[in-house]
């Protein structure tokens, strides 16, 4: 098949098709395009600060370089790199714990040498890959042992986060681990029980919550009581997306963002500043390409090859759904607010590179699998 | 190829049914995830259609922020454009406690820069008692340009103080008209619930002051004027944006008295050291000329919250300079009263103009005697030396034999007993007494003895000295009442509009003009060869008038009042009522000059001067005519 296309085609175009063989150009449109209505909305929310686009802009090229690269990246490399990776993550996590810098009372970072990091967003790629991983090698022999450690191998991540504390980040590494557990075809009276013993454990973990996470799920149940207060962000932000109507005040028209009542106009709500001034009209815009990317996902990921590829390649799709779900869920008062950005909308180059990285893991998925097959 | 062999077990083992667990799974996933973004639409379909209105509206509370601009209040000329009270700019230092922590640190620190009195900390506490919480409150007021820039050099260190220009009230005539103009002051927590229950609330945004006492409360609706609105956008910091909306204030209209401000003067000087209170009225209007409650105060004192020093020596003083004499004082009105009881008598038929009586200086009833003011009495007297000499015997027999109830029902008639309904408040009713009030008063049924005082003015009577003005207006103008009123036209500043305060038709009296006429000579026999003689001697025009004296303590049976003898506060008081030219009145005043004694004494010469400034523009000499005027006892 590769001879005879390259046998067919003048040499420029084979080198084009070289370049762009591993990107799936489905998935990227939908990715482009959301990411040109996350400058749009950049820019007008952070007050036509034309500086603040521009950085985001870099920051989609590095993704994007990012996606890019991991799309070239065959997924049986990846599933090497699967177990050191982990265990990197689990010790960087660690040392999170002991020698972390804390930021606004929470020990999030780690310095290493002149710049520091987030052992946590490593950990949303490192923890699907290991599962995956795990998955994959035991598949013959899957017994309940293996959902067990697996678990444990879940649990361990997201325990450490939550002390860091970081709610947004464990509740994503958590989601992530639980689609590979369910896709990986943990039996329904497993689930069932699990589901019964989180709920018999709410009151432990409502225990061993933090006074600011408590309050923001309370908050949740009636963001009123509080208006300036806990609630004055989530009352802020319904304000801003129920202002907007059906139609919207109109690009660079918000007034909720502009004058500053919402709160991180640019990051965590900007779904907000978007919603104020698209519309209901733009909300269901934006929803639609967010599933859009998400049904490219579950294509690529019902396509692939392996368990490995499968398993992985679901756990991105719906890691990515959940992030875009809580985001907006928080935003329009439905869920708590947990720090979780808009992907791919959201300014800030962290999630914007962990997620594009989750994509070109799927484009190299699905741009591989060929190879695999014949 | 080389690929294959990664997993080699993988692929062979990858059954069918694997794969369709694997599937179904994801089905069941995607599922979900449609599900969960059919929430996520319903849930901004609810907040964007369904809720719109609502989080329109708050978002539009966010970010317009009504910005009020308060109305310059009108200003208040006497007749002849006098200024009364009026705006001037001035600069205060004002605090905003809410913003600041240690109140008293701040001002000690203020204090270092700009002179603070203790006098004005204490001000400064009894506004902040008297004012909940939010706004900001003058510490200093009228710094001078020297302090200001002393404070804004220094400004940084003084976080919730701040220098604003103001427009000030001020009443450059201090305490002449302290009880006619008023004052305006802080508005309180009751005024601010009226304004709120009135719905003038949203005028008020802006404005600190209200009128309080006299004119400025009276006509507070026409002196404020309109409040100003800017609309602002704000941020959340709460700093403007931008304007979006203005309207421009309103002046409140400038009230142009009938009251003449140098008429006003001359009484002020005429009355001399003695407390009172002298009401003059325009008869053809029922303009009030002059309106005089001594002593007075400063009204200044109130404008920015009278500190308490001041406070206390006004209230706790003994001549209660705060009251309004000739709206709240209730006076017996002595023999004053004369004149109305002789045209009740000639109305109802009891005496004739000549009839005469004798008297021998007293009268029996009912076991007690009822004295005359001149011991032996005056002899034989008909109805005009009655009113000349003010024999109290001939209206002690008139009293009984007109009995209470006419006597109640002629006098009520004149507005005796009932408010005039002048454009201030605080009027009192007064008493007019009847056999009905008794009972309702007292529960107790009236006694004919007690009909004989109330024949000279004494007994229950009591009146204030505007129904005694009012009722002598009505004896000048043959009958014909005008509502009593202070103002004559309201101006607006800009189009020069007047609203003129009408002369209003109160009632016309049905009095035979042939007894009016017995009456009113009788009154310039009174001026001319009576009581008040001596005090129009010379006078170049013919006036009318009768004297009174009022006790103020009940003489004992039996006994006789002598000045000196009793303590000063305890002296009879001294009136006056009267009106000039006879023949076409032009003024009528009463006038009630405290424990002064008798009235021909005391207030008989203060008629003569207002008479003389107003009718011939004769300025009185400085030197009170207080000099040995002499005079008949009786009055």
């Amino acid at each position: 098949m590769k001879k005879k296309v390259f046998h067919t085609t003048p040499p420029i175009r084979r080198v084009v098709h070289f370049l762009t063989a591993h990107v799936d150009v489905k998935l990227l449109g939908a990715i482009l395009l959301l990411m040109m209505m996350g400058l749009l909305i950049i820019y007008s929310a952070s007050n036509q600060n034309l500086a603040r686009v521009l950085a985001q802009f870099v920051n989609m090229l590095v993704a994007l370089a990012v996606m890019y690269l991991f799309a070239n990246i065959p997924p049986h490399f990846l599933q090497r790199t699967a177990v050191p990776l982990y265990v990197l993550g689990i010790v960087l996590l660690v040392c999170v714990a002991k020698f972390g810098d804390v930021v606004n009372g929470a020990q999030r970072w780690l310095h290493i040498g002149v710049t520091r990091i987030q052992p946590s967003e490593l950990m949303k790629i490192a923890l699907p890959l290991m599962l995956a991983w795990y998955f994959d090698r035991y598949e013959a022999t899957l017994r309940v042992k293996n959902y067990l450690i697996a678990t444990a191998l879940l649990a361990l991540p997201v325990a450490l986060v939550v002390r860091q504390p970081d709610l947004g980040t464990a509740l994503l590494i958590f989601a992530g681990g639980c689609y590979v557990l369910f896709l990986a075809n943990l039996s329904w009276r497993i689930i069932a029980g699990l589901v019964i013993a989180a709920a018999a454990s709410l009151p432990f973990l409502w225990s061993i919550l933090h006074d600011y996470q408590r309050q923001r799920i309370l908050t949740l149940l009636n963001p009123a009581q509080d208006p300036l207060g806990t609630g004055y962000h989530t009352l802020q932000s319904m304000i801003a997306i129920g202002s907007g109507g059906i139609l919207g005040k109109g690009w660079l028209n918000g007034t909720q963002a502009y004058l500053e009542f919402l709160p991180a106009p640019t990051t965590d709500f900007i779904f907000a500043a978007y919603a104020e001034e698209f519309g209901l009209f733009g909300s269901l815009v934006l929803l639609l390409l967010f599933l859009l990317a998400i049904a490219r996902g579950i294509v690529i990921t019902a396509n692939a090859p392996t368990p490995f590829t499968r398993l992985l390649a679901g756990a991105i799709t719906l890691t990515f759904f959940t992030y875009a779900f809580v985001n907006m869920g928080m935003v329009s008062g439905m869920l708590p607010v947990v720090g979780v950005p808009l992907p791919l909308i959201s300014y800030g180059g962290t999630s914007l590179v962990t997620i594009c990285l989750g994509f070109g893991i799927l484009m190299s998925i699905q741009t591989h699998k060929k190879l695999v097959q014949s | 190829m080389s690929e294959l062999t990664i997993n080699p077990g993988t692929e062979l083992r990858n059954s069918r049914l694997e794969i369709y667990h694997f599937r179904s799974r994801l089905v069941l996933l995607s599922g979900f995830v449609l599900f969960v973004f059919f929430l996520l639409f319903v849930r901004l379909f609810y907040l964007q259609v369904w809720q719109h209105r609502h989080y329109h509206t708050l978002a539009e509370a966010n970010r317009i922020s009504i910005s009020p601009t308060a109305p310059s209040r009108g200003i208040i000329t006497d007749r002849n454009g006098t200024v009364l009270a009026h705006n001037y700019s001035a600069y205060t230092l004002d605090i905003t406690p809410a913003q600041v922590n240690n109140l008293d640190a701040l001002i000690d620190g203020l204090g270092t820069v700009i002179e603070i009195t203790p006098k004005d900390r204490r001000r400064f506490r009894k506004l902040l008692e008297e004012s909940k919480g939010v706004e900001s409150l003058p510490i200093r007021i009228r710094l001078s340009d020297e302090e200001v820039a002393r404070f804004l050099a220094n400004s940084y260190r003084f976080s919730g103080a701040a220098i604003n220009a103001r427009l000030f009230r001020q009443y450059p005539q201090g305490e002449l008209f302290s009880h006619v103009v008023g004052h305006i002051g802080r508005i309180d927590q009751d005024e601010l619930d009226q304004l709120q229950a009135d719905g003038f609330d949203a005028n008020y945004r802006g404005t600190d002051y209200i009128g309080k006492t006299g004119l400025e409360q009276s006509y507070e609706s026409f002196l404020h004027g309109t409040t100003g609105i800017a609309e602002v956008e704000v941020d959340a910091n709460g700093h403007a944006v931008r304007t979006l909306s203005h309207t421009s204030p309103v002046s409140g209209g400038n009230l142009v008295l009938k009251l003449d401000a140098k008429l006003q003067e001359v009484v002020y000087r005429a009355f001399g050291d003695n407390r009172g209170a002298l009401v003059a009225i325009e008869p053809a209007t029922g303009g009030v000329l002059a309106l005089v409650s001594k002593p007075g105060f400063d009204p200044n004192l109130f404008v920015d919250g009278i500190d308490p020093q001041n406070w206390d020596e006004l209230n706790a003083s003994l001549d209660h300079p705060l009251v309004n004499r000739a709206l709240a004082g209730t006076y017996p009105p002595g023999s004053t009263f004369k004149p109305y009881m002789a045209l009740a008598a000639l109305t109802y038929g009891k005496r004739r103009p000549e009839q005469a009586i004798f008297d021998p200086g007293y009268f029996k009833f009912g076991g007690y005697t009822f004295r005359d003011d001149k011991a032996g009495g005056h002899g034989w007297v008909d109805m005009y030396k009655s009113l000349v000499v003010s024999c109290d015997t001939y209206y002690y027999m008139l009293a009984n034999d007109l009995g209470i109830d006419n006597i109640s029902t002629f006098m009520s008639q004149f507005g005796f007993g009932s408010r005039t309904g002048i454009d201030i408040d605080g009027e009192s009713a007064g008493v007019l007494p009847s056999q009905d009030w008794k009972m309702r008063r007292f529960n107790q049924k009236w006694y004919p003895g007690e009909t004989i005082s109330v024949g000279i003015g004494q007994g229950y009577n009591a009146y204030t000295p505007l129904q005694l003005a009012q009722a002598i207006t009505a004896i000048a103008n043959n009958g014909v009442m005008f509502r009593l009123h202070l103002v004559d036209y309201v101006e607006d500043p800009v189009t020069h509009r007047r609203t003129v305060i009408a002369t209003q038709l109160l009632r016309t009296i049905d009095l035979k003009p042939e007894y009016l006429a017995v009456v009113k000579n009788a009154l310039i026999g009174v001026n001319k060869e009576g009581t008040s003689a001596a005090s129009f001697a010379g006078a170049e025009y013919v006036s009318a008038g009768k004297t009174g004296t009022a006790q103020v303590v009940a003489i004992k049976q039996g006994e006789k009042y002598v000045e000196s003898r009793v303590s000063a506060r305890h002296r009879d008081h001294a009136l006056y009522v009267g009106y000039a030219p006879a023949d076409n009145p032009k003024i009528a005043l009463a006038i009630v000059v405290e424990n002064a004694g008798f009235g021909a004494h005391a207030a008989a010469p203060i008629a003569r001067q207002v008479f003389d400034y107003y009718l011939l523009g004769k300025q009185p000499k400085e030197s009170n005519e207080e000099k040995s005027v002499p005079h008949d006892t009786a009055d």
